[in-house]
């Protein structure tokens, strides 16, 4: 015990301390899926992976694509490039790349909107981008109030290396946990009362795990209240582009436009590639602010997590080819809507509700009349059930620090159609014989 | 504009305020000049000559011929594209299988195969820059310190300090032994440390080391071993530059070699960066390394890894790459043997104009010893002269200043980031500034003035200016009692 203490006393007290956040149920699901995993001839009854919020439904598309158009650093029509691209560090990153991704971006919001390359800032995917706009806005001890329930890593993210803290803004099922300018109202002055400094607040829209956009005037409302208090405005909009009906998703983008004396020093966005076009293993974060001076330092910081010259190079060429964007575009939105209709329609046939969205890789079940007791170790006992026996790696809320119990995230776009159609009997079957019912599924 | 900037000082972190990033130091200013009007041997044959950055441009034909023989390696070829989606969804930070095999094989391979680095230690990381950095966040508290000898790679002190809150403690090497770490120096630094408070958590060793092109012998590698083991202190060992050492005089002998033999040895204290910017020049691939001895710093550093993984196109190229044997030996020991070439090449013809470097046999550049052309030794003096060398003689090398050397006249010349013909501009340019030296007639100017016409930033070493000032020309062979522990090489 003696040596151990030793040992610990060798370490930093970031890296004894759990502020990783791994602990977490998130976390431990996949381990029963990595050991058991689903495969439809060569292990049918295997667990399914529901967890990871991936977008796997247009590889073919993007195949297609690099098939013919040969330009990569590592094809021989693209091999004169290598040299400069591998010696490419310079941390603005290739201008080619940035004013690719700037495009992309205004393409995904309709082109209301434009986007500066000299704003993109690199960084190690969305997580690298979430820390780093942390570093650059908060100092230790300082929040950001956020909503939940909210993606788990952000406790790493946020709060990890940075010393930042999060206060959770929570939102209920009273109102589909929606959020409200009352509610971050309350939760802003609460931390205040509590003498806590909060620099800012972190929004993610669409939401992850809801799925989720916020409307238009919620938005307004939103931007108003951090100019109101001179706080900041991170907008992380990485499923930006997984949105059902693309003209309907609001940007922050377009509403501070909209949003008199807005003070655009206050606002932020976190954007990536991983969910929008399901490239995560790329690491492609961006920071983008309209703050020059947090352009300049988080700039200086993506030192610790630039994007692979190789990646950016290929990156690039295929954000700039402007028809096949705007066909994987729509393709894309349209793919994912048909899969959430199946699920959720499958889900309505047994009686399971969900709140409502219009975008993600996900939706947000509601499970509660399953539970045992409306309590989070009810919902951990129901969790373990649907994992070993039922073999489906869902995410239990809480994970997500949601404040009520019951309430699960099915990701869909990860798996082929064949898998969802399992997945699907699977959690009908398990209702209904959670329910006590016979019926059979239709 | 006052207001404004009042509100900005409220808005921001700390972090984002200060100086932490290093950037106003003069190893960045002098890029400035050169990106300004850089060299073109056609389109502007009088621009400066990039000899700042250390990039190992010699063996990309060895690269490019492989890609070609092998398109399975690239996603983004026909014959690779089955591979695409599986790579571009693996976003796992416990990284490839296979890239972490072929990375550990090619770090044994640099090191002659005499150790094995086991593939379930290799940790990514964001450059060797986020490799650093990760390192400090591990093992160091905000207030910590890490004691690094001089004259050291300006990029430390953002790498391992300006998140972290950790502080760098300089361990000064003097020019009379060749810049070796003395087991004294190292005592004296961390006494000095102690007396004011400061919790030493370890010992950062660049080695190969930058900007000196020098490599550790045996005896004081285990000198230093034994002396973070006396402390209970980590030692980092930056290794980046492994495989650039020439193989006709004396072997690289990595950290991982010693401590193999010594059975005393604290394996939870010892820790390796590494990265393929340098020996293999691919430095926009951002392929970073963490590697530790101490199984809670690989998870932790594992897990901090997300910050900064390297892109799953390029793990599946170097995995590929790095697993071909012949063409890892072949590159290998071609590299070693253009750079040896460059480098005796470039100091010969230095020395036919009288001009010495420190006799190493590794890095990418080469330690200049330009303190005979001094007006004074001063490091005013010194940015004067590097003045000149840029705005006149056309040449970005970076002053010793910059890395922290405690004595003035030293500057770093990079050689392997250029072709041949280029190499021989620079060359004749370099004899012109000795010519142009020799010829005029030095007017000492009053140290006040020389102070005032300085207009880039000045980054003098740490402490009193006074303390690093010698009233008397050193020459090189001035001897100094050498401590019983370290072994003068030559």
């Amino acid at each position: 015990m003696a040596v151990k203490n030793r040992k610990q006393q060798l370490l930093s007290g970031i890296a004894t301390n759990d502020g990783h956040g791994e602990n977490s149920p998130y976390f431990h699901g996949w381990d029963a899926y990595e050991r058991n995993r689903f495969h439809p001839t060569q292990n049918p009854n295997g667990v399914i992976q529901m967890g990871l919020a991936e977008n796997q439904l247009c590889f073919d598309l993007m195949e297609k694509w690099i098939k013919e158009n040969p330009k990569a650093i590592c094809t021989p029509e693209g091999v004169n490039e290598f040299k400069g691209i591998a010696l490419f560090d310079d941390y603005h990153g290739l201008m080619g790349f940035r004013e690719a991704v700037a495009k992309f971006m205004g393409k995904v919001r309709g082109n209301r909107v434009t986007f500066d390359p000299e704003r993109i800032v690199m960084s190690g995917g969305a997580t690298g981008a979430n820390e780093t706009i942390m570093f650059c806005l908060a100092d230790p001890g300082d929040a950001f109030l956020v909503p939940s329930p909210y993606d788990p890593g952000f406790d790493r993210d946020l709060g990890w290396r940075t010393r930042a803290q999060i206060v959770p803004v929570n939102c209920s099922s009273s109102n589909d946990f929606r959020l409200t300018r009352a509610a971050v109202q309350e939760a802003y002055e609460k931390a205040l009362e509590s003498n806590i400094n909060v620099k800012g607040l972190l929004l993610t829209n669409p939401s992850n795990p809801l799925g989720t956009t916020l409307e238009r005037e919620t938005l307004k409302a939103l931007v108003t209240f951090v100019n109101e208090k001179n706080i900041h405005l991170v907008c992380d909009e990485i499923y930006s582009a997984t949105t059902f009906t693309p003209s309907r998703f609001v940007s922050v983008a377009e509403v501070m436009q909209e949003v008199e004396h807005c003070n655009p020093d206050l606002i932020h966005i976190i954007y990536s590639l991983s969910k929008d076009l399901g490239l995560p293993g790329f690491r492609v974060g961006i920071v983008y602010s309209y703050n020059d001076a947090v352009v300049s330092c988080a700039r200086k910081m993506s030192s610790f997590g630039l994007v692979s010259s190789q990646s950016q190079h290929f990156l690039a060429a295929l954000l700039s080819d402007e028809e096949f964007i705007d066909n994987f575009l729509s393709e894309s939105s349209k793919r994912l809507e048909n899969r959430y209709r199946f699920l959720t329609e499958g889900l309505e046939k047994v009686g399971v509700s969900y709140v409502e969205s219009d975008a993600g890789l996900f939706f947000w079940m509601d499970l509660r009349p399953l539970l045992m007791k409306q309590t989070f170790d009810a919902e951990l006992e129901l969790w373990r059930v649907i994992v070993d026996d039922v073999k489906l790696n869902i995410s239990p809320g809480y994970s997500f620090h949601v404040s009520e119990p019951g309430w699960f995230r099915v990701c869909f776009a990860n798996m082929d159609n064949e898998t969802v159609e399992v997945a699907l009997n699977r959690i009908q079957e398990f209702v209904q014989t959670r329910n006590g019912t016979t019926e059979a599924s239709p | 504009m006052a207001a404004n900037l009042r509100n900005q000082n409220q808005l921001l972190s700390k972090m984002a305020i200060g100086d932490g990033h290093g950037e106003n130091s003069s190893y960045f200013d002098g890029w400035k000049a050169y990106d300004k009007y850089p060299y073109h041997p056609e389109e502007r044959p009088d621009g400066v000559i990039q000899m700042g950055l250390a990039e190992n441009q010699l063996c990309f034909d060895l690269i490019q011929d492989w890609l070609m023989k092998n398109p399975k390696a690239s996603i983004c070829t026909p014959d690779g594209v089955l591979n695409f989606k599986d790579t571009a969804i693996f976003q796992d930070y416990h990284g490839l299988p296979e890239f972490r095999e072929a990375i550990a094989k090619f770090m044994g391979k640099v090191r002659g195969d005499r150790v094995k680095f086991d593939p379930d230690r290799i940790v990514m990381s964001g450059g060797a820059t986020g490799a650093q950095e990760t390192i400090a966040f591990c093992l160091a508290d905000p207030g910590d310190a890490f004691l690094v000898p001089t004259p050291y790679y300006p990029g430390f002190d953002r790498d391992l300090t300006w998140r972290t809150g950790v502080q760098l403690v300089p361990v000064a090497c003097a020019s009379s032994n060749n810049f070796k770490i003395t087991k004294s120096a190292l005592e004296a630094a961390y006494g000095k440390a102690q007396e004011g408070n400061i919790r030493v958590k370890g010992l950062l060793i660049t080695n190969p080391s930058n900007p000196l092109g020098t490599i550790l012998d045996r005896e004081t590698l285990k000198a230093i071993v034994s002396f973070i083991n006396e402390k209970n202190i980590h030692l980092v060992c930056d290794e980046i530059y492994a495989a650039t050492v020439s193989t006709n005089q004396h072997n690289f002998v990595s950290v991982s070699e010693v401590i193999e033999e010594d059975t005393e040895c604290n394996r939870d204290l010892i820790h390796i960066v590494y990265s393929l910017s340098k020996d293999m020049g691919l430095p926009g691939f951002r392929v970073g390394i963490v590697y530790s001895y101490n199984d809670a710093v690989v998870n932790c550093a594992r897990k901090m890894s997300s910050f900064g993984l390297v892109s799953s196109q390029t793990q599946h190229l170097i995995a590929a790459m790095l697993s071909d044997d012949e063409f890892v030996d072949r590159f290998i020991a071609k590299s070693k043997e253009r750079l040896d070439k460059r480098r005796k090449y470039f100091t010969e013809e230095l020395k036919q104009v009288k001009i010495d470097c420190l006799n190493g046999n590794a890095g990418l550049f080469v330690w200049m010893d330009l303190r005979r052309l001094l007006k004074d030794q001063s490091f005013e003096a010194e940015m004067e002269l590097w003045k000149v060398i840029i705005n006149k003689i056309k040449l970005n090398v970076s002053p010793g200043s910059s890395f922290r050397c405690s004595e003035p006249g030293w500057f770093r010349v990079c050689i392997a980031n250029m072709d041949d013909s280029t190499m021989e501009v620079a060359l004749s340019r370099i004899a012109d500034l000795r010519q142009n030296k020799d010829q005029n007639t030095e007017v000492k100017m009053p140290a006040r003035k020389l102070c005032r016409q300085s207009s880039l930033k000045l980054s003098l070493p740490r402490g009193k200016v006074e303390d690093f000032m010698s009233p008397i020309n050193m020459s090189p062979h001035t001897p100094i009692p050498q401590s019983p522990l370290v072994r003068a090489r030559t």
